[in-house]
């Protein structure tokens, strides 16, 4: 038992990541009012990109080539996240359908793109990040093996981003004004904060996590593009709302998709779970964020203006 | 008008979307002229495109009619694949298990993903009339189920005799296709499943402009705080909405997997889904504008495979056209603000 | 003449609406100047160009007797101008302090220094006698508290000049009474105030000028103490207006609604109705007064079935409705014109004829087997525009959008009256409206009761309650503090009521 979860935790911890950097973009954009379903699409492309750039950097670059690779995917990301801004926010439209069509813009024309270049659409790398063990941390009793093993960069990376996150949504002004304009954008603009700009701050920090998302994804375990997230963007939508919009409850919401995700994957390597139905591995992970989301639908503290269209014309 | 101004922005949308893929195919170094010859010539150049064009724009019209409905009272259920899917595995596996005469088949199976998508539907529809739960995040939490479903139920009971992968072929009397109507398209995929579409938008638009049902429902889609206040309970109409949307996608699903297709494979996330979004935001949500609009789609999917085999653009631009019609259709204030001030000028010369 | 502000030949037009027509108001340094108009005649809007939120389309503004652009509500702050709005512009869960920096906030490096700024705050709260709690949260506060909060708001920005957009809506007669206190605490402290009403008693109680706007424009600038209620009334609304209402006195007759002992939760699961009990006759108009926040709205909400009682009963005509659903309750004789018209009155989306079947849409004519009626719909919907003097271009056909609030209010108004309940339950039925359409629906409410038939009027107006009541029930903390006869008690008392006071502690 103990040895089932030393090896599968490293898997879990990994498979979490790009479930937190995207849910953690998620909250920026609706902490700012703004409703982004489009995470799907935006985790594509940011998966999109880090592939194309790291295996065309890789043969002269080496290991850099992933981070440079991460950083287009943030770039890239961002930029996708523009058009759901402009159209959520500039042109009023309905945040759940605009979101909807990023995802399926994404998921074209990276598909589109890929074939161009590889003619499969798929694209591989031959790369990604190497699992390393913390030193010392690792051999603490229970703690270390657990969760100081095989670990990746980007993993300590994304918890910095989260404190930071934290830091910056509570303490800073940044923070408070951002949180106006999702509680009560009327007071935000009577305020003489501009709401417009602080929700394309939120749903540009969106894009650039969830593109950084997808990154992860490729370098830490996927290794190729193959145009899909298998739904991890809907996914940290739902641990959005299963952590209570907090940054804390995030991490514990996704951490525990993640290992929920896991279980599935790992079943063949783990004997205790090789005599369930893979139908139950499978469909455990979905099955139970809808069992959470039931039961967390009575203390959701959602940001109250979260997903109405602001027109400031009609104060 | 309402309906004028409805096509107006229907069709900028679909001209922008145009737009847009004639740019990529430049961008990538095929002429865009020869390119959109190519993909409607592919769609419409013979019987037998026709007909694969209609047979496409069946499973449209009903996943486009579940997701019109769906949005006319006000819940945004993404749900459509999923529902398909269990329309389709009911129909599949009631078609492979049963040995009836062809007509009884047909009604057994279509009854029974009408019921399968149905309940699939009425899932979500609970869960947000009881527990609030936001509908997009459900449906899609289902469409993954039933997709891993599917992925295990089929090899388990229904395998093919030579392949993992997909189900035993269908056999002819347990089909939506039949024979004068293969015949009259040459051999395309046409079947049923198109008189049952378009039976099926012509009650959807009954039952949204003529029936107390169709008030209820758009008043909870409206207001649902008015629609309580009128004493009409919004959390069974919500789910009786999603319900009835689910049983249109579990039709779809039917005139896919025993009407298009000859068997089901698995693995496979169907896109008319998603589609089925697109088809609605252009056709404004009305059942005519959803027909016409799975249509147009129609010729798109079919031209696309005879267009990547002529010019070598990937196929993908097809779902390309379709993503970027859909983002302006989603930001159509533009355009009806545009065609007010047209409007308003005409009248001001005239 | 010294004038801090002046807003000359200010023109301001909304798409269908021309709410400022060249309006020029003047405030002197260190008076209260009162903006008497009716609901809709432009003085909002007009505070709102000074205060930056909207861009006046011609037209000067000076300060000081120098020109200056106000272009958002930053250069207004800075410029000194302070608004307290009368929807609050307030974010429900942040503290007393992060919403009055919100905008404005005091760092320590790249932190938000809230200690500093929740001691300042102390500071100008005991200055101006204001008594709010700098760590309080708004969600846990009393309405009169919140509006202190706004008026902390302008004071940390060091505004000179107050506006005060229809401030006492919300408050009891006390708290109007310290209100009033405050700003005579303000003016003797150098600030300027410009108020927004329509209420005559409080212009005449607080301020030295009062100009009248009327339909964007401006009819007359008055001294307060030279002008008495019924001049500014004509002023406010063109004509002679008769402050009472024609009430010929009338024996109720057989109990038609009896609630007792009612427990209600409110949202929050805290107990908003609280043992309320009380009957309502035939023939009368009971006048349920109090303070918003006291249980009204769970009350009415019980009443009608939008929301389950803990225990008690309701009883319509002898016949226990208490879990009744709200089909049945409308069915068995309740009407209801809700407090929101546009939340709960109206599909705002529908055309007027599907509005007025929202009721009965299920019985013939206007369905029959579940299919709808087109014609019979239609004619319902004439009839009643008709009978209720609802205008709207386009007749039955009108989206129920495009109709004013007078006119979309006389329809639901209209609506509920057709539907001939045995109690008609009108909550704030005039909220909003102009004196024409509120004339009208006093009329009719009348009419009804002289029918014999049951009202239950709910409202925050006192004046109305008043007028129109043959008895008045004073709602407080969710339970009845006492049933009072209009010909008798005075406001103040009613005020100490609302407050908490019960009746024998009047004496």
């Amino acid at each position: 038992m103990w040895d089932s979860l030393v090896r599968i935790f490293p898997y879990a911890i990994a498979f979490t990541m790009p479930l937190l950097a995207t849910a953690l973009g998620a909250l920026y954009s609706e902490r700012s009012g703004v409703v982004n379903i489009g995470l799907e699409g935006l985790m594509v492309v940011g998966n999109f990109t880090a592939a194309v750039v790291i295996s065309r950097l890789q043969p002269t670059m080496g290991q850099a080539a992933i981070w440079v690779g991460l950083a287009f995917a943030m770039l890239a990301g961002l930029l996708f996240a523009v058009l759901h801004a402009i159209a959520s926010i500039n042109l009023k439209a309905n945040q759940v359908i605009s979101g909807t069509a990023i995802n399926m813009v994404a998921g074209a024309i990276t598909v589109f793109l890929a074939r161009t270049f590889t003619g499969s659409g798929n694209i591989h790398i031959t790369l990604g990040f190497v699992p390393f063990d913390v030193p010392l941390l690792c051999k603490i009793p229970v703690v270390g093996p657990l969760f100081f093993t095989k670990t990746y960069a980007t993993t300590w990376l994304l918890l910095a981003i989260l404190a930071f996150s934290w830091f910056l949504l509570y303490k800073t002004p940044f923070g408070l004004r951002l949180r106006s304009c999702g509680e009560h954008p009327q007071t935000a603009d009577a305020a003489g904060i501009n709401v417009y700009r602080m929700r394309y701050a939120g749903v540009l920090i969106s894009g650039a996590l969830a593109g950084l998302g997808g990154g992860i994804m490729l370098v830490t375990f996927a290794g190729e593009f193959n145009g899909s997230v298998a739904g991890l963007g809907f996914l940290a939508l739902a641990a959005l709302i299963f952590g209570n919009w907090k940054p804390l409850g995030i991490l514990g919401a996704t951490f525990f998709f993640g290992f929920a995700s896991t279980i599935a994957n790992v079943s063949q390597v783990v004997p205790a779970l090789t005599k369930v139905p893979g139908l139950v591995l499978k469909a455990f992970p979905y099955v139970v964020t809808l069992l959470a989301l039931v039961a967390f639908s009575k203390t959701n503290q959602a940001p109250k203006a979260d997903g109405e269209i602001y027109d400031a014309g009609k104060r | 008008m309402k309906g004028l101004r409805n096509l107006f922005t229907a069709l900028a949308a679909v001209i922008l979307g145009l737009l847009a893929g004639a740019i990529l195919m430049l961008a990538i170094g095929a002429d865009p002229i020869q390119g959109f010859s190519y993909l409607f010539r592919g769609g419409l150049m013979s019987a037998e495109r026709i007909g694969n064009t209609l047979a496409t724009a069946t499973t449209l019209t009903l996943t486009g009619l579940a997701m019109a409905f769906a949005f006319r009272t006000g819940l945004f259920s993404i749900g459509a694949s999923g529902q398909m899917l269990m329309g389709g595995l009911t129909a599949t596996a009631l078609a492979l298990t049963l040995n009836l005469p062809k007509w009884e088949m047909l009604i057994i199976i279509v009854t029974a993903a009408m019921l399968a998508g149905a309940i699939w539907g009425f899932i979500p529809g609970i869960l947000k009339a009881r527990f609030n739960v936001h509908e997009v995040v459900s449906t899609i939490m289902l469409n993954w189920i039933a997709y891993w479903t599917v992925y295990y139920t089929i090899p388990a009971h229904f395998k093919a005799k030579f392949l993992e992968t997909e189900s035993a072929r269908i056999p002819e009397y347990a089909s939506l296709k039949v024979g004068w109507l293969t015949n009259l398209f040459h051999g395309s995929y046409l079947n049923l499943g198109l008189f049952i579409a378009l039976a099926c938008a012509i009650i959807a638009g009954i039952i949204l402009s003529r029936t107390t049902l169709g008030y209820e429902l758009k008043a909870v889609g409206f207001n649902r705080h008015a629609a309580e206040f009128a004493g009409i309970n919004v959390p069974k109409n919500m789910a009786l909405s999603l319900a009835i949307s689910g049983a249109l996608a579990g039709l779809a699903g039917a005139t896919y997997y025993v009407g298009y297709a000859t068997n089901m494979q698995i693995g496979v996330m169907p896109s008319q889904g998603m589609d089925g979004i697109a088809v609605a935001l252009l056709g404004a949500n009305s059942p005519i504008g959803v027909v016409l609009a799975s249509i147009f789609f129609g010729i798109l999917h079919s031209g696309k495979g005879f267009m990547n085999a002529m010019t070598k653009i990937p196929p993908e631009i097809g779902d390309t056209i379709i993503a970027v019609i859909i983002y302006f259709a989603a930001t159509s204030v533009l355009f009806t603000r545009l065609y007010d001030r047209l409007a308003a000028k005409l009248r001001r010369r005239s | 003449m010294d004038y801090i502000v002046e807003m000359l030949n200010i023109t301001k037009s909304f798409p269908g609406i021309l709410a400022n027509d060249d309006i020029s108001i003047q405030l002197r340094k260190g008076e209260i100047l009162a903006l008497l108009g009716e609901n809709g005649a432009g003085k909002s809007t007009l505070m709102s160009i000074l205060f930056g939120l909207y861009k006046a389309d011609s037209g000067t503004i000076r300060l000081r007797g120098k020109e200056v652009h106000i272009t958002d509500p930053n250069v207004a702050n800075e410029l000194g101008i302070g608004m307290v709005h009368q929807h609050f512009k307030l974010v429900q869960n942040f503290t007393a302090t992060e919403n009055i920096i919100l905008g404005l906030e005091p760092r320590k490096g790249p932190v938000v220094d809230l200690k500093r700024a929740a001691k300042r705050i102390e500071e100008l709260s005991k200055t101006y006698g204001l008594n709010v709690d700098p760590w309080a949260k708004i969600e846990d506060i009393t309405v009169g508290m919140q509006q202190r909060v706004e008026i902390l708001k302008m004071l940390y920005r060091n505004a000179e000049i107050l506006i005060f957009d229809e401030p006492t809506a919300v408050l009891t007669p006390q708290e109007i009474d310290d209100l009033m206190g405050i700003m005579r605490n303000l003016i003797a402290e150098g600030k300027s105030i410009i108020l927004i009403t329509h209420k005559l008693k409080e212009i005449k109680a607080i301020a030295d000028r009062c100009t009248v706007i009327r339909r964007g424009k401006v009819i007359g600038t008055v001294d307060v103490a030279d002008t008495d209620e019924a001049r500014m009334a004509e002023m406010m609304v063109g004509r002679a207006v008769s402050f009472s209402v024609d009430k010929a006195p009338r024996e109720p007759g057989e109990v038609v609604l009896e609630i007792e002992g009612l427990h209600v939760l409110s949202s929050r699961k805290l107990p908003a109705v609280n043992d309320l009990s009380l009957k309502v006759r035939n023939g009368e108009i009971l006048g349920l007064a109090g303070v918003d926040g006291n249980g009204q709205t769970e009350l009415v909400e019980a009443l009608t079935g939008l929301r389950k009682v803990q225990s008690g009963s309701i009883r319509l005509k002898g016949v226990d409705i208490t879990h009744s659903s709200v089909r049945n309750r409308v069915r068995s004789g309740i009407a209801h014109i809700p407090e929101d018209r546009q939340r709960r009155g109206l599909v705002l989306d529908y055309t007027m004829e599907d509005n007025f079947i929202l009721e009965i849409y299920g019985l013939s004519p206007y369905s029959r087997h579940g299919f709808l009626n087109r014609k019979a719909i239609r004619e319902h919907a004439g009839k009643l525009m008709d009978d209720f003097d609802v205008r709207a271009g386009e007749g039955p056909v009108a989206a129920a959008r495009s109709l004013s609030g007078g006119n979309q209010q006389k329809a639901i108004v209209g609506r509920e009256i057709d539907l001939n309940p045995d109690l008609l339950i009108a909550v704030q039925p005039t909220r909003g409206l102009d004196v024409g359409s509120i004339e009208y629906i006093h009329k009719r409410l009348v009419e009804q009761r002289d029918r014999g038939k049951a009202v239950l009027l709910v409202s925050l107006e006192l004046d109305e309650i008043m007028d129109l009541s043959d008895r008045i029930a004073v709602i407080s903390h969710g339970s009845i503090a006492g049933f009072l006869d209009p010909k008798k008690v005075t406001e103040s008392e009613i005020g100490l009521m609302m407050a908490g006071a019960k009746k024998g502690e009047l004496q």
